[in-house]
């Protein structure tokens, strides 16, 4: 008998999806958790403000701009297999990998410019949450990077089939990073 | 038996070993930390002489063990992998892969926390709910890489029952057998389900706390340290925000086994089926918004105490039903008596105790003289040793057939249920009193303080009733070791009993069922009219002219 999750459904939605959908639920606490924990903290004393000043927005604003698209063609591979379009597919799952590697490149380059001014994690309570947040964000992005890596192996040797849908999976995670990006963008850069 | 398996039950059997393995360590923890209390700065003996420092270390990481490798990989890991599948019909977990990923992850963090004895200046000694700033420098307690590998066990197993509690939900919602409604499940998986969602909802922060923690250890930040502007009550509110419902993530699993054997024992249909689903997501969510009761005397507003004093109250309301309802399904049945019924009544009466005392504890005005005593020490044993022993013990003897395919041995299991019972309450009832008469927690030498003086000859008396305590676990050993090789075969349903892991072979085949079940009705019809057995199993369809009747 057929054992793998993959065909097993008593609710009818696809076990995967639940699966990854509590996954989100957890993870969603991590970062909820740490957000929470810079509010409260941030309320309660000052002179965090200043000490975001000295944050290349510039740079960040950019990377906004980078991760955001990733989203679009995370989606774009996504409908690459429902149009079941093996080179759109291709493209788009490569296209987010760049992505997800630009963005954590222009990341480094903002890390090494704001150690060199002598903001490092422990330069100050903001700094220590900009590090945490961002760095824990970063651990993230790669993370879906090696999973979108291993989709696009799988893809271009045509060993993906029968199971697409990982590419909808995936997806979840990798729009779950992007909001998250969202919320902390604003939270670190703009107040 | 393979040893990367992807078989439910032998994962099941790997966490269940791990556990009892890390039940030796924390016992013996157990019994230096106890032998130092009663006869302090004497020798130990079989170990040595216990410095005050070693002393820290031992009491941080007996809570360590206890609550994080040994209550959640059994009664969380062991009883939900093994009981799942097979009660709900279906043939293994819903990612098997996963399962056996999260059990190996498992191991290696009972890895990094064994290293972390071995490493220069010890194991870690900052109380096992590591409280910065004591537990972020390393100056503060003299332990470097000790605490660091302390963090790193528990991400490591955070990460392991994420991954298990992926596997428990998804399972539960999407692995059902045809029939198998909600409101049909056994109750042991309606605990065992809504203790994984208070693990995957409440751990989050704590993990981030847990990198916070890290990252001032390692890298310098001060998420923690007062002098750089950081705030080292955040850690309490983390850790407690995790750690209350963390206490029914092991609670639930053990009020479900109690449940699950009750009926079985009283010939009876459980009492209130629904109302204790209810209770259950009731005291869940509750679970979420009661943790500073811990931390009544921390430092935070004063104001913050009457509200969480209200909802700790509160959530005795649920707690209560379920206990009600357990006394319930007693009355008027025809009760016999195995080892797992007594242990099962055991941990009912225990439990009890350890609920009424959680009043005073949750109690602002009472806690602020009980707080870090050893009352509240008494306190949360009655309530974690019931849950995770006295439960744990009756889930085994009442599974062990169908884990093994052996019957143990009734004579050595009630002695084993008698001794543990009277020695656990000489230990325990002893320690309220003690805790009363002022006695702090983590103080290596009582008989430092003048006050404490004359407390000392209830110190001995519990020391020795711990070792006793410790003692009494030998003719468990005996029979679990003895009856896997040698014990009566076990048919398939030795207790007569009606849920669907009886319906397969003892112990079950690979994919647990040979053709997949369909279910009927609810799992605890005892004594039911309709068949002239005194029991009617969930897949077994009724004769026509039954089935008209109805």
């Amino acid at each position: 008998m057929d054992t793998r999750a993959e065909t097993l459904t008593a609710t009818g939605i696809p076990t995967g999806k639940i699966g990854v959908w509590w996954f989100l639920a957890s993870e969603i606490t991590v970062f909820g958790g740490l957000i929470a924990c810079y509010i409260v903290v941030r309320l309660g004393s000052g002179g965090w403000a200043e000490a975001s000043s000295h944050l290349n927005f510039s740079l960040a604003l950019l990377n906004t701009f980078v991760l955001l698209s990733s989203s679009l063609t995370m989606v774009l591979a996504f409908a690459a297999v429902e149009d079941r379009k093996p080179k759109k597919l291709h493209i788009n799952l490569l296209l987010t990998l760049l992505l997800g590697l630009t963005f954590l490149v222009i990341k480094g380059f903002e890390y090494a410019g704001e150690i060199a001014q002598g903001f490092t994690p422990g330069a100050g309570i903001f700094w220590s949450f900009y590090y945490g947040m961002t760095g824990l964000h970063a651990l993230h992005v790669l993370a879906g990077i090696v999973v979108n890596l291993i989709l696009l192996i799988a893809a271009l040797r045509d060993t993906l089939r029968p199971n697409e849908h990982r590419v909808e999976l995936a997806g979840l995670y990798w729009h779950f990073v992007d909001i998250v990006w969202i919320f902390l963008f604003p939270l670190l850069y703009l107040t | 038996m393979k040893i990367f398996s992807t078989d439910h039950k032998v994962i099941a059997k790997q966490y269940l070993s791990a556990g009892l393995f890390w039940a030796v360590v924390g016992g013996l923890t157990a019994y230096m930390i106890r032998w130092q209390l009663a006869y302090p700065e004497t020798e130990v003996p079989g170990w040595g002489f216990i410095a005050p420092d070693f002393y820290n270390m031992l009491v941080t990481m007996h809570g360590t063990i206890m609550v994080f490798f040994v209550a959640m990989p059994i009664m969380l890991a062991a009883f939900g992998n093994f009981l799942i599948p097979l009660m709900i019909g279906a043939q293994d977990m819903a990612f098997p892969r996963l399962n056996m990923l999260s059990f190996w992850i498992f191991f290696l963090a009972s890895v990094v926390l064994l290293l972390s004895f071995f490493v220069p200046g010890g194991a870690a000694s900052a109380g096992w709910t590591g409280y910065p700033p004591l537990s972020a420098k390393v100056e503060y307690t003299g332990v470097n890489w000790g605490l660091n590998l302390w963090i790193l066990a528990l991400a490591l197993e955070f990460v392991s029952f994420l991954m298990g509690g992926i596997n428990f939900l998804t399972t539960t919602i999407n692995l059902r057998a045809p029939g198998m409604t909600f409101f049909r499940l056994p109750l042991i998986i309606w605990m065992e389900f809504t203790a994984a969602i208070l693990f995957m909802l409440s751990v989050g922060p704590l993990i981030a706390g847990a990198v916070m923690l890290l990252m001032d250890r390692v890298l310098g930040t001060s998420f923690y340290l007062p002098e750089r502007g950081g705030e080292p009550l955040l850690w309490q509110h983390l850790f407690w925000f995790f750690g209350h419902p963390e206490v029914y993530v092991i609670l639930l699993p053990g009020l479900g086994i109690v449940l699950e054997i009750m009926p079985v024992f009283s010939r009876k249909p459980i009492f209130g089926y629904r109302p204790i689903i209810y209770s259950t997501i009731a005291a869940g969510m509750l679970s979420f918004i009661v943790w500073a009761h811990h931390q009544f005397l921390s430092g935070m507003d004063p104001r913050l105490a009457m509200p969480f004093s209200i909802t700790t109250i509160i959530i005795s309301v649920p707690f209560a039903l379920i206990v009600f309802a357990m006394i319930a399904t007693l009355w008027r049945g025809s009760i016999s008596f195995p080892t797992p019924m007594l242990f099962a009544i055991g941990t009912l009466s225990i439990f009890i105790i350890g609920g009424l005392t959680g009043i005073f504890n949750g109690s602002a005005p009472v806690d602020i003289y009980i707080h870090d005593t050893y009352f509240v020490v008494a306190h949360f044993h009655f309530t974690l040793f019931s849950a995770t022993f006295f439960a744990g013990f009756a889930g085994l003897y009442f599974w062990f057939p169908k884990m093994f395919g052996r019957m143990m041995n009734e004579t050595l299991g009630k002695t084993h249920f008698w001794l543990t019972f009277i020695f656990f309450n000489a230990v325990f009832i002893p320690m309220h009193f003690v805790g009363l008469g002022g006695m702090m927690r983590r103080i290596a030498n009582p008989m430092q303080y003048e006050f404490l003086q004359p407390l000392q000859p209830i110190n001995i008396f519990i020391t020795i009733a711990s070792i006793l305590l410790l003692i009494s676990q030998i003719p468990f050993v005996i029979n679990f070791l003895w009856s896997m090789i040698r014990g009566r075969a076990a048919e398939r349903n030795p207790w007569q009993a009606n849920t669907l892991e009886w319906r397969t072979q003892s112990p079950p085949p690979h994919s647990n069922f040979e053709t997949i079940p369909v279910v009927y009705r609810s799992p605890y019809e005892y004594s039911s009219p309709e068949v002239s057995e005194d029991w009617l199993p969930q897949d077994q369809p009724l004769a026509p002219s039954a089935a008209a009747r109805q």
